[in-house]
């Protein structure tokens, strides 16, 4: 691994180390309403205008239904606004009204802060869309995640109480104290550095030197005229003008990363120049995709009152982040040992980056790609500044696997923390069976229910993931849209499942997945991956904060040190071990090892 | 239940307003007034005509300018309307094809040159609009561009050597240069020399 590769590294891990205490401090104020007066007085008459009262708090039950409708809601909107974009203002480029499948998988895809893209942003979303639709969502898609996690937070942080909380305050306060703040300094920033935000149409430029090509030529009827042979005729085409896709770009960028969305404006996302324009820039967004994650665990171990708790689940989290980095950095730098044999030079040098470059920018290299990849699949972001399909097999592999592994390293804003406590009660259950005591985390006696409902939460991505692969892999609607050929055209389908599956968003995007059948399995995916999980963690949240916390006695297995440390990671590897391993044998396993061993 | 329809409604109503509208034009707001060049897509005029994006890639393929990295942007290279990478796995028979037809070209255009070829300019980029070569692909086509513009290699490397970017501590970051600033400087360079 490069100095680059280190450099970045410790430089990111040093960043967030500094936020994460007053972040976290920060959250667990809103979180437990510790507001100015002032700002109590005027959210409290804003709340009154939508017959909310603050303080009334919900049980678990009301606290899901407000969730899931306020949800619902979002995918109506959002596929409203795209199927009326023809009919609505603010659509320079008059794209015109995006087609029914492709705008349900949309809706589901950002509500569920997903933000897979099935369809490239510059040709097909007018500024309306972008901004009150999709952006929309990235905040609120965001605030109902990091609400989850406050919910069950008061679940371990309570006793003996019927409630966890009021659904609308936590998603008000979330957004507006925690996410617009934030993002606007972190959109402000981007915009100083070249990312754009402005409501200018397109701008052409006049190209300094022609550009010739070869298009298929048409008939009148513009049907592809084909020679005698079958082969389509060609014909130069001559390119004299360069167009520069414009919007308010920043604006989005700084949501995108913050609420772990990854929803790009463009279609390349982080790969193109206008999003994420240098090595400042990727810093910065790969700092802000983790921050917030990072510091929920200190916002959980301040509120269940032993900050070791939260540091505890970091450490985890941070381990499983370093070795993947690591990992993906090797595999991309060894390059392609195909092009080797071409006389191309992959060594880096002082001069050029190396490795693996195919899907790379020159201002990131590997090192900056390797690094934003983990931070993308290891939090529900997905956004990417290379193309995944491109990577060497295990470098594929590796973001494969971090979201497989339920994406807790550190995960998305709330769905994170929420899923690596589901681990931690594993983890003690496993812990209390091995010892032969009653399992217990934080005082909470974990009981059938509790575990019924970890179980239900750790499993329903992998039993989507596998089912959509395989039904995807022997139907003629799944296969027809694969790119590229062999074991990594299984990786692909693959990919999509689970990236589906855990609402990350990235792709192997060689898949042509802006198809009925994929639009309607992936949004169901995405839609069921989410929710599903999302009330799981809100009953136990409830049935927690009904319990009594029990005193600590020579008997309680601590849940702090080392030792639980390995067994939390433990307990992440053993689920996705054993269930994803034999589909990864089939993909990028079996292509690194054809690929390295043809000699 | 239909008294939770209230909030509901409400609430996703005013933050519909509050982050689909209002933050994005107050940032578009002070943006345009503290960083109008960059807000608008840093463009780049020559005799006060628009000829690029100092940030977007464009294609060159004659002998007398560096050429960018491939790209992979349909119907040409480097459409700005159509960012994507090839999207192509590293054991695709496609890619290997493609490689050896950009290899193809940069030894028909410079015979003489039998230095190994740096990985970036066989290989498409991640955004199909990548504005940079590493410093190893520009310097792997200096000899080239000196040739047919009739100057010294050494006058290319100083220009070169004057647009590159360093990586920042000489870790952060990757040695780069941008393709169209380079070119631009060449031609204004030839202009001065022809005088």
């Amino acid at each position: 691994m490069t100095l680059e590769f280190w450099a970045l590294l410790v430089a990111l891990l040093v960043g967030l180390g500094l936020a994460i205490k007053p972040l976290g401090l920060y959250m667990a104020a809103i979180a437990e309403g510790r507001l100015p007066r002032a700002l109590l007085r005027f959210e409290t008459r804003l709340f009154r205008l939508a017959g909310v009262d603050s303080s009334q708090e919900m049980g678990w039950g009301a606290y899901a239904r407000a969730l899931l409708l306020f949800n619902f809601l979002g995918v109506l909107a959002v596929y409203a606004l795209q199927r009326l974009q023809g009919w609505l203002p603010l659509d320079p480029q008059q794209f015109g009204a995006v087609g029914p499948r492709s705008a349900f998988n949309t809706a589901i895809s950002f509500v569920t802060n997903t933000n897979w893209q099935g369809y490239a942003g510059e040709s097909t979303m007018g500024n309306l869309v972008q901004m009150a639709g999709l952006a929309v969502q990235n905040f609120l898609s965001a605030a109902t995640g990091i609400a989850v996690a406050f919910a069950l937070i008061r679940g371990f942080a309570r006793r003996s109480t019927a409630t966890i909380g009021n659904f609308w305050v936590d998603v008000g306060r979330i957004t507006t104290y925690v996410l617009l703040p934030i993002s606007f300094v972190i959109a402000l920033v981007m915009v100083s550095q070249g990312v754009p935000q402005t409501f200018q149409p397109d701008q052409t430029v006049g190209l300094i030197a022609p550009v010739s090509y070869s298009i298929p030529k048409t008939d009148a009827q513009g049907s592809p005229l084909q020679d005698a042979k079958g082969a389509p005729v060609m014909m130069t085409s001559q390119a004299t003008t360069q167009t520069l896709p414009m919007g308010p770009v920043a604006s989005q960028e700084a949501i995108k990363e913050l609420g772990t969305n990854g929803g790009g404006f463009y279609n390349a996302n982080s790969a193109h120049p206008y999003e994420n324009p240098n090595a400042l820039t990727n810093y910065l967004e790969i700092f802000t995709l983790l921050l917030i994650s990072a510091a929920l665990t200190y916002t959980f171990g301040r509120m269940v009152g032993d900050t070791r708790q939260g540091w505890a689940l970091l450490a985890a989290m941070a381990l499983m982040f370093v070795v993947a980095a690591g990992a993906e950095a090797h595999f991309e730098q060894q390059g392609n040992p195909l092009l080797t044999r071409q006389h191309v030079t992959q060594q880096a040098t002082a001069l050029q980056s190396g490795g693996n470059m195919e899907g790379k920018e020159t201002r990131f290299g590997i090192a900056g790609s390797a690094i934003f990849t983990v931070a993308a699949t290891g939090t529900s972001t997905g956004a990417v500044n290379s193309m995944f399909d491109s990577n060497m097999p295990l470098g594929g592999m590796v973001p494969m696997v971090l979201m497989q592994l339920g994406e807790v390293a550190p995960g998305g804003v709330g769905t994170g923390l929420y899923g690596m406590l589901m681990v931690a009660l594993m983890a003690v259950f496993i812990g209390g069976l091995m010892i032969g005591r009653t399992p217990e985390y934080l005082g909470k006696k974990i009981e059938s229910y509790q575990m019924k409902m970890v179980a239900i939460g750790l499993l329903i991505s992998p039993l989507l993931v596998l089912l959509g692969t395989a039904i995807a892999a022997v139907v003629p609607a799944g296969l027809a849209g694969l790119a590229n050929p062999g074991a990594h055209g299984f990786s692909e389908m693959l990919y999509a499942y689970t990236s589906a599956s855990n609402n990350n968003g990235s792709a192997f995007a060689g898949l042509s997945a802006n198809t009925p059948f994929y639009n309607l399995t992936l949004g169901l995916v995405m839609w069921f991956g989410r929710f599903v999980s999302i009330v799981a963690a809100l009953a136990i949240a409830g049935s927690m904060a009904s319990k009594k916390r029990l005193a600590v006695s020579s008997g309680t297995m601590p849940t702090h040190g080392a030792l639980f440390v390995s067994l939390l990671i433990g307990t992440v590897l053993l689920i996705a071990g054993l269930t994803f391993l034999p589909a990864l044998a089939l993909g990028p396993i079996v292509e690194h090892l054809t690929l390295w061993g043809a000699r | 239940m239909f008294r939770i329809f209230r909030p509901a409604l409400t609430l996703f109503l005013a933050f519909t307003v509050l982050t689909g509208l209002i933050y994005p034009l107050i940032v578009t707001g002070l943006a345009q007034v503290a960083f109008p060049w960059r807000a608008n897509g840093s463009v780049i005029a020559v005799g006060g005509k628009p000829v690029g994006s100092t940030l977007i890639g464009q294609a060159f393929s004659a002998p007398q300018y560096f050429w960018s990295r491939p790209s992979a942007t349909s119907p040409y290279p480097d459409n700005g309307l159509a960012s994507g990478g090839s999207n192509l796995g590293p054991t695709n028979p496609a890619l290997l094809d493609a490689v050896k037809a950009r290899i193809a070209a940069l030894r028909a255009a410079d015979p003489g040159n039998t230095a190994s070829i740096p990985v970036g300019l066989v290989t498409a980029s991640g955004s199909g609009l990548d504005p940079d070569i590493s410093l190893a692909a520009a310097e792997y086509q200096r000899d080239r561009v000196a040739h047919a513009r009739h100057l010294s290699p050494q006058q290319v490397q100083a220009l070169i050597n004057r647009e590159a970017h360093e990586p920042w501590l000489g870790v952060f970051g990757e040695p780069r240069v941008n393709v169209l600033a380079l070119n631009l400087a060449l031609d204004k360079l030839h202009v001065a020399h022809v005088d």
